[in-house]
């Protein structure tokens, strides 16, 4: 547990760093996902790493920390949405339009986002790859 | 009074009470959507932010006060993010068989909603500031944020517009898909996550692990890319 915390922290901080460092708009934490992933792949691919590494990171323990964590994805954002709740405020001035856009444009991003993903899918697919939903 | 007033100036004065506060409430929301079958309005940020939200408000307590109880919880966001990486690994052959649909809906999904947020702000005559802090709320907070700022919004006003949209999102998308008869987890899930990021992420996994997987893709790189759209659209659209 705590060896599979330390890596995860790790992997956020030197995302972090990156981030910071080179200037790139995306937040520390998605590099961290990228490095992580690139640990799981050296992992299960380089000889002889496993017996290097503390038992936790390969026993399944680093994938149930993991698995605790996304399943419990929603409590994460439970502050920040308090925060909303302060702030409402802000939206008064210009609340029902501000309401009106919101619902409007994230229904439209979904619908177009799941249309163009499945109209892309089907054309690829259909090319040889077996389509698996 | 007066001894039940000094356990309460003590308690308060303590990260404690608010963490519990906040973990006890989403134990209760999550227990409520559960009832629900996962209804998507019973939405367990939405419960949770509710419950806790009357307790500040019963309570008269401000904001930083209880953050610096639920601050632990909200770290939490960060290795959240970096374990992604396990769901993805795990699918990573399905990842990459859908890597050209992936791209071509992240285009269109991040270009449709800038487009349309910019677009209706100026037809219902929103004032400029308004309009630059909404553009990137479909985007995870901290990238939004940093995007409305550089460009000259309100972060704060950034902030509440992403987690509404959130929850918005993770609220509309299982009945849309559903009307629209959509099966296909993995766009389910890529929709989920470019227009309602990590909430939507949330909701996606609640539903399938690979709609989860996918969400998680779609809130990444739709961050980096309407980082780059968000300024050109703004000028374009000026």
């Amino acid at each position: 547990m705590v060896a599979s915390l330390a890596l995860i922290l790790l992997a956020q901080l030197v995302g972090e760093a990156l981030a910071r460092g080179a200037g790139v708009p995306v937040p520390g934490p998605v590099i961290g996902m990228g490095l992580m992933f690139l640990f799981l792949l050296a992992r299960d691919t380089a000889p002889g790493l496993p017996r290097l590494l503390p038992k936790p990171l390969t026993d399944g323990t680093l994938e149930g920390t993991a698995r605790v964590l996304l399943a419990n994805l929603s409590l994460l954002f439970v502050p920040a949405g308090v925060g909303v709740v302060g702030r409402l405020d802000l939206l008064r001035a210009q609340g029902v339009k501000l309401a009106l856009i919101l619902l409007v444009s994230t229904a439209a991003s979904l619908l177009v986002t799941v249309l163009v993903f499945r109209a892309v899918a089907r054309l690829v697919e259909r090319r040889g790859g077996d389509p698996d939903a | 009074m007066g001894g039940d007033f000094s356990l309460w100036v003590y308690l308060t004065g303590t990260p404690l009470l608010w963490l519990t506060v906040t973990l006890t409430a989403y134990v209760a929301a999550d227990r409520i959507a559960a009832a629900t079958n996962r209804h998507p309005l019973a939405n367990p940020v939405l419960i949770s932010v509710v419950f806790v939200g009357s307790v500040l408000a019963f309570t008269g307590t401000p904001y930083p006060t209880y953050f610096e109880g639920a601050q632990f919880v909200h770290f939490l966001l960060g290795p959240a993010t970096v374990v992604l990486a396990m769901p993805l690994y795990e699918r990573r052959a399905t990842v990459v068989r859908a890597l050209v649909p992936m791209l071509a809906a992240l285009a269109a999904g991040a270009a449709t909603t800038l487009a349309c947020v910019i677009a209706l702000a100026r037809l219902l005559d929103l004032p400029a500031p308004i309009i630059v802090s909404l553009a990137p709320k479909s985007v995870t907070s901290g990238v939004a944020m940093g995007i409305a700022e550089t460009l000259g919004g309100d972060p704060t006003l950034t902030a509440i517009l992403v987690i509404l949209t959130g929850i918005i999102g993770a609220i509309l998308v299982t009945p849309m898909m559903e009307a629209l008869r959509i099966r296909d987890m993995r766009a389910r899930g890529f929709a989920a996550g470019l227009a309602a990021h990590g909430i939507g992420t949330a909701r996606a996994f609640q539903v399938s692990e690979t709609a989860g997987t996918f969400a998680g893709i779609a809130m990444g790189l739709n961050a980096f890319l309407t980082a780059i759209l968000a300024p050109l659209a703004l000028h374009l659209m000026s």
